[in-house]
């Protein structure tokens, strides 16, 4: 007697999902953003607050606080000063090399967030909120994910551009001028460490709990996951 | 909060391994030399392409000053002049006519006075009024000789000095200051004379001044 063959479901087969510029881009960032943060907050532990001399201080719950040893980079003032300012040009060029695919290849269609993805994404959200069953059909990201890349892509740039703005303050005066001035302007750059660390926590949880495959894809390319590949 | 004289360590390119050893990771010998070297990009970077001589920092009223302008000295303790009359700052290197000035003749010389926002290397600013002869003045008068491309301004604090390129040195912001908030410059700020410059952070403005020499190679600091 032979026992009846397991009924598997058939795996859907591997796609092409993410372009090597994506995915060298992807993990340059990681690595290159940890750098950053590491070495800011060695940099911020030599003036624990945001404000002018002699106050107002500006709201900080960090506010004359030091980071632990291991959260830091650069060992002291100069060594966290060289490591931040020589990460930040790998850093730029990543995100400029990135944008430029993304610009080029047209993908940025499929990442972007625009007004007529609301609709899609209060969908996405009654979904999760279990107000309906089905999961909304998606391209390749869905528009609450279009929301969050986008959020993240303006926020990498928001940090650029007022490091800048605390890098030269005399020289990009009316830089520094748009974030309120040099104090707000470093204020500005401190909050995006912790929106950058709040979004990874999530951004990791939600591959492993949502779509694992993702993972692999962003590593090799290559996916065989539940959702499609392309818009 | 470091101090400065810690800062400086690294300025000197001196004992900064045997400090990093005691205070955490920097890198190590493979990398440190790595960042130096991105960190002269980042000089020329900021020396040839955002800087512009005809740029000047924004000026404040004089009601917004600081009630308390913190200041560091490299000196375990504070550095005195022990015959503040004698005292005359040297003006050699690559120039016509070296000079030997003293406060009386630098004050005789054209004077700048502004109100200007003050930038620490560690985070913190903070705005005074500053009152002095601008660089670009004393240039003028001891003849600068065309191969001078960096000045080197030592103090009597420990030796101290700090290597400035020479658009930043002409800069009109940038003068020698004798006086702050309308006042002659106290010894905590660096009397009888200190570099200043709202476009450069605080630890480039030399203070104790003993002299000013002009070269052609970059100095350290």
């Amino acid at each position: 007697m032979t026992a009846p063959p397991v009924q598997k479901a058939p795996s859907p087969p591997f796609v092409k999902r993410h372009h090597w510029i994506v995915r060298l881009t992807h993990w340059m960032t990681f690595v290159l953003l940890a750098g950053m943060i590491m070495s800011g907050l060695q940099i911020y532990g030599a003036y624990a607050r945001f404000g002018e001399r002699g106050g107002p201080y500006y709201v900080n719950a960090f506010e004359d606080h030091g980071f632990p040893k291991w959260s830091r980079l650069g060992g002291w003032l100069a060594g966290g000063l060289n490591w931040h300012f020589t990460l930040m040009w790998p850093l730029i060029a990543g995100g400029v090399l990135y944008l430029s695919y993304l610009a080029a290849s047209g993908e940025w269609r499929s990442l972007l967030f625009r007004p007529r993805d609301i609709r899609g994404a209060i969908e996405m959200q009654k979904y999760y909120l279990r107000l309906r069953k089905e999961h909304p059909p998606q391209g390749k990201h869905n528009p609450l994910q279009k929301a969050a890349y986008t959020f993240i892509i303006l926020l990498g740039v928001l940090s650029v551009v007022t490091g800048f703005a605390i890098y030269k303050p005399t020289q990009l005066s009316w830089l520094t001028a748009l974030f309120g001035g040099f104090q707000a302007a470093r204020y500005w750059h401190f909050w995006a460490v912790w929106i950058f660390t709040g979004f990874l926590v999530v951004h990791v949880v939600l591959v492993f709990v949502v779509d694992p495959a993702s993972l692999r894809a962003m590593i090799s390319g290559w996916y065989r996951g539940r959702f499609p590949s392309h818009d | 909060m470091i101090d400065r004289r810690a800062f400086l360590r690294l300025a000197a390119g001196a004992g900064t391994a045997s400090f990093v050893g005691a205070c955490g990771w920097d890198g190590g010998n493979a990398v440190r030399p790595l960042l130096l070297d991105v960190s002269r990009v980042n000089d020329w970077v900021g020396e040839k392409i955002l800087f512009s001589k005809n740029r000047l920092a924004r000026e404040y009223d004089i009601a917004e000053r600081t009630a308390n302008l913190p200041s560091y000295f490299i000196s375990p303790t504070m550095p005195m002049l022990q015959d503040p009359k004698a005292w005359r700052v040297q003006i050699t290197g690559l120039v016509r006519e070296p000079l030997s000035l003293s406060l009386d003749q630098l004050r005789a010389m054209p004077r700048t006075t502004y109100t200007v926002k003050h930038h620490c290397v560690e985070g913190w600013s903070a705005i005074a009024t500053w009152h002095g002869v601008p660089v670009s003045a004393i240039a003028e008068r001891c003849g600068l000789l065309p191969q001078a491309r960096y000045v080197r301004f030592d103090s009597f604090d420990s030796g101290y000095s700090n290597g400035w390129d020479l658009a930043s040195a002409m800069h009109p912001q940038t003068i020698l200051a004798y006086g702050m908030n309308d006042n002659p410059l106290s010894p905590t700020h660096g009397a009888p004379l200190r570099l200043y410059s709202p476009t450069k952070l605080g630890y480039k403005m030399t203070k104790y001044l003993v002299s000013l020499t002009f070269t052609a190679e970059r100095p350290g600091g």
